[in-house]
Formats: C-alpha cells, structure tokens, sequence
C-alpha cells in the first residue's frame, strides 16, 4: 500500500510507545502519534495533555489540547499544575513520554519555539513554549517530530526554549535538568538519535525511497550519517487503521 | 432553596467591564487556546477603548489574539499564543509583536501556572527545575531597567539559585518564578449563581489560581442560578462567592471559543478570523464591523454565526458536537 511521509512519521514516532507508557502530546502531528500508537502498538498507553485531561477517549481527533474532544470520557481532570507535576513525582514521572514539536532544532536536539532576534528587534515571532520546555526539562523519554528543512536544522539557535543535550556530554545533569534528554528526532525523511558520549545528532533511520544525502543536505549543520538503517516499510494494517480510525477525518493526514 | 440574597453580584456586562477594568490595569483572561475564552468581555473591553493593558495568560489564543490585535496590550507575559489548528502562532500577535507595538515576556506553561499559584497562595515565588539551561531564564523581554522603572513589575524575570535544602556537594539549581496578583481576572463557566459561586465543567486549565491570585473577579456564564442551587453538589463548584466581584450572565459567552458541555469553537468563524487577523487592515474592519458595530455579544453571535448557532450546539453525551465542519 502507498504511504505518504507524514503517515511513515507518524507511525515512526507511534512505534516507540509502550504499553505501560504514559503519553504527553501536544498539538496536530505529535497527537495523531499518540492516538495512532493507541490504536495500533500500545492498547494501554494512557495519553494525557497538558489542560489536565488524563486518558481521553478521543472518538475524535482534537484540534488543540483545550479541545472539548479531549476531556469527553477523560479518566480525569487535573489542573496545568497537575500535569507538569505527573512528569517530576516519584510514582509517575519515570514513565512519562513527551512528543514535542519546534520551529527549530540545533545538533544537540535544543528547539526554539519562541523567536528569530532578539527582544526590542524581533524578525520571526513562534508561538512560545507553552508546555515544551516543561516537557523538555522533566520527562525521562522525548520525542521530538519536526519537519526537515535547513532553516530548521541549524547550527545555533538564535532562541534556545527547550532543552535538549544543551551543549552535550552531561551538559545537561550539570545544569540540574534530568539527565536524560532527548531520544529521537522524528521527521518527513527520517529518524535521528543522539550520539550516547557526545549526544551530538545523528541519522538513525530513512525513510525507504530517500538516499542519506539528500538528508545530509537538509541540514544546516553536519551529521553523521553512516550508521544510518532503512526504517521498516508500514504494513498495510498499520495504515488501514492509521487512516480509517485515527483520523477519519484526515485533519492532520490531509 | 434559599431565596435571591441581597448581596447578588450580578450587573450587565457593560457596567461590569467599566467598573472593574481600567486603563493600564494588570489582567488575567481564563480559558486556553479555543476552549472557554471570556470573549463577551473581551469584546466589550475592546468597546470601551480600555488600553495600556498588562496582561497574564498562559496558552491564551483567541481572546488574547483580538485584544492585541484592538491595539488594547501594551505588555503581555505568556507561555504560548497560538489557537491549535486555526492559528500555529496567532496573527495579530505575530504582527504586533514584531512591529513593536507589543513587550513581551516569555515564561513555559507550567511556570504561568505556577506564578497564578503562587499570587493565589499570597506567596512571593515559587520555585521548580523548569527551563534550566534556557533563553528562557538568559533573555529578558523586560529588561532591569523597564522593570526598576515599574513598580508593578517584579524586580526580575526570574532568579536561578542554589537548593538551599540540599546536603549534596554539588548544588542542585532551582528557578524562581514571581508570583502574578492582577488588578483583575475575568473567566467565563457554564454556570453561576447570583452571588457569585461558580462552577466550570470540563477541565479548568488554571482559571481558578487565576481568580483567587487577582484583586477583583469577573465571572461570565452561560447559566445564572438563584443561589442555593449549586450548594446541592458542592464538590464541583470551585470558586466560593466571596471570590467573585461580578456576574454576568451571557448565553454563548465563550463563543467563537468552545464551552465543554454547552456548544463547540465555531470552526468556521475561526477559519474566517484566520483570514481576518493576517492583515491588519481586515482586522481593523472586523473590529468596526463586528465588534464596535454590535451593542453586545447577542448581535456579535448573530453577525458571527447566524444560522450555524444550532450546529455548534453540544451533543449532551460528548460535551462536543460533531455536526461543525471541521476540515
């Protein structure tokens, strides 16, 4: 069956959660993950999001994490304060997975959600972290979907909002985050991991059909690409219930 | 059930934006991105002229969204400014922000809930491992000498210092964020009662630090109770009647934005408001037209909405409707 980039991403991103995980996800893309990773690898994952909504129902897609469509058939309702706390306590926090999207990524899995310039003399304005940089400082397991492009690859960000590997090795656990930083980069050609010493990125995954290098050239910065693998091609049932059950609608898949 | 008490809070909506909003006051909105938006007070803020505001959300899209587009915002400290599918980042933000007519300070969600809990707590601060490492704690929107010459505006940003608890050799940093005490806060719930008691259904985002954090308290609902009525249930109502100043009673009061249980975001209208707040010209003429051309939020549902009112009704079982277009 054919596929497009979006649905292998998806399906990418939904095949690293676990059953016993408990789900964070944001808007469009990084929701129809954890939806889909429902549906088809993970019966029992719980997905929750940041407004407070625990284990939703989701009959349908939501179009924001405040949509009514995630607090139908919730488990629970918490508050904002709830559920940043389920990512630090010592009964939930280990298992929490966050899927987190940017307007840009730096080698070390970084984002810049916020801005191009600087305060005073700002070129692009992003819409700010919301709850990214929360996400990007408390969870053990990150996913990170973006879209490959050079302007989204950089070298240095001009705005750093959440952290990644900060400026690698144990960058992080020095500056009192959670040791643990980002595990996966997730985009429309293929799959990133992070070096484990440096915890510089490097191509992990492609997309069958893309060639390495034209991966190499969508980015700004350099990245290894030799360990690079083919990810495995999506099976039909996958995508029959990709598309007939996650989203019917095709409100992100259009 | 106890009769209509003397003490009813509840006035016309004009009367209770002109009575506890003022020029260059500090604020709080309730809601987050398209759910549950105060948007009648919002519009009726914009009626008014009210401008110079300082206001305090944390993922606030549409109602934010219009009252800088009115040119009503002069500072606004945020974690987010987008509208889920309708707006990636919203419009009239984006635009203002980068023409400077705009100052902001950018915080994570998680540290704007905080700082409403720490104004409600009547505590100075509070502290979490948030942001550490970031642009976040390194770059100021408002900068020490904005903030000196300020008086309403904590002394910092935020302050990163050592655990003063920890036994470990090396320290374990912290981050400090100040607490937010607005002039006023104004959500809109399903339902209250006259003198004040509220109860929201569905999730309540931070609505209620917010309330309790701000010097006075504007409710909006859809359903106005005599009092007595919620009293029956209370382990759903959350905010007590004394704190709350005003009540306004408003059908569709959170309307384009969703109210969990009573009616869906109309996806048309803000398909529509994409297209309107990308230019700063259609914004002005939506403005002219549908807000200053509308007495109240009635004619502003009737311009907006007209005949698809019935569709974004909410099936009862869902809290949603599925009869809206979507896609």
């Amino acid at each position: 069956m054919d596929y497009t980039l979006k649905e292998i991403m998806v399906l990418c991103a939904a095949r690293k959660i676990k059953n016993h995980d408990i789900v964070f996800c944001g808007t469009g893309i990084s929701m129809l993950a954890a939806v889909a990773a429902k549906h088809i690898y993970a019966p029992d994952c719980v997905i929750f999001f940041e407004t407070g909504a625990i284990d939703s129902k989701l009959e349908k897609l939501p179009l924001a994490v405040s949509d009514s469509r995630v607090m139908y058939g919730a488990q629970a309702f918490c508050s904002l304060v709830d559920s940043f706390s389920f990512m630090q306590n010592k009964k939930t926090g280990a298992n929490i997975v966050g899927i987190i999207g940017a307007a840009q990524i730096d080698p070390f899995g970084n984002l810049n959600s916020t801005m191009i310039g600087e305060y005073g003399d700002i070129k692009a304005r992003f819409p700010g972290s919301g709850g990214a940089c929360d996400v990007a400082s408390f969870v053990n397991t990150n996913i990170i979907f973006m879209k490959l492009e050079k302007r989204k690859f950089v070298h240095t960000l001009p705005y750093i909002t959440s952290p990644g590997w900060l400026a690698g090795e144990n960058s992080r656990e020095k500056q009192g985050l959670n040791p643990q930083g980002p595990c996966a980069v997730i985009t429309d050609m293929g799959i990133m991991g992070f070096e484990s010493r440096t915890k510089k990125m490097f191509l992990q995954e492609f997309y069958p059909g893309i060639d390495p290098e034209t991966i190499k050239e969508h980015i700004s910065f350099d990245i290894d690409i030799s360990k690079a693998r083919q990810t495995i091609i999506p099976k039909d049932e996958e995508l029959k219930i990709l598309r007939e059950k996650t989203d019917p609608e095709k409100l992100i898949l259009n | 059930m106890g009769t209509i008490k003397t003490d009813t809070k509840v006035m016309a909506l004009d009367q209770a934006i002109r009575r506890y909003v003022t020029h260059a006051d500090h604020i709080t909105i309730g809601g987050f991105t398209l759910s549950r938006n105060p948007m009648a007070a919002i519009h009726e803020i914009i009626r008014q002229g009210i401008c110079e505001l300082h206001i305090y959300i944390h993922s606030n899209g549409q109602g934010f969204d219009e009252l800088v587009g009115a040119g009503c915002i002069s500072k606004a400290e945020i974690a987010y400014s987008g509208n889920g599918r309708f707006a990636p980042t919203c419009f009239c933000f984006k635009r203002q922000v980068i023409n400077n007519k705009i100052m902001v300070e950018d915080y994570t969600n998680f540290q704007m809930a905080l700082r409403f809990l720490a104004g409600a707590m009547g505590v100075p601060f509070l502290p979490t491992t948030s942001c550490l490492g970031t642009d976040i704690i390194n770059k100021w929107g408002f900068d020490i000498e904005t903030r000196k010459n300020n008086s309403r505006l904590s002394s910092k940003k935020l302050v990163v210092m050592d655990n003063p608890f920890s036994k470990k050799t090396a320290p374990e940093k912290i981050v400090l964020v100040p607490a937010i005490n607005p002039d006023v806060t104004i959500i809109h719930a399903q339902r209250a009662d006259t003198t004040g008691t509220t109860r929201i259904n569905g999730l309540t985002f931070s609505d209620i630090e917010q309330a309790k954090a701000s010097k006075s308290v504007i409710v909006t609902c859809d359903e106005l109770l005599n009092p007595g009525l919620l009293n029956h249930d209370p382990g759903n109502n959350q905010l007590p009647s004394f704190c709350v100043d005003a009540v306004v009673h408003i059908p569709f009061g959170a309307y384009p934005t969703a109210c969990y249980g009573l009616y869906d975001y109309d996806a048309q209208f803000l398909d529509l408001y994409r297209s309107i707040a990308s230019s700063q010209e259609r914004f002005n003429l939506y403005i002219k037209d549908f807000i200053l051309g509308t007495k109240d939020h009635a004619e502003f549902i009737e311009k907006a909405c007209g005949n698809r009112l019935e569709q974004i009704k909410a099936d009862p079982e869902t809290g949603y409707s599925d009869r809206i277009k979507r896609n």
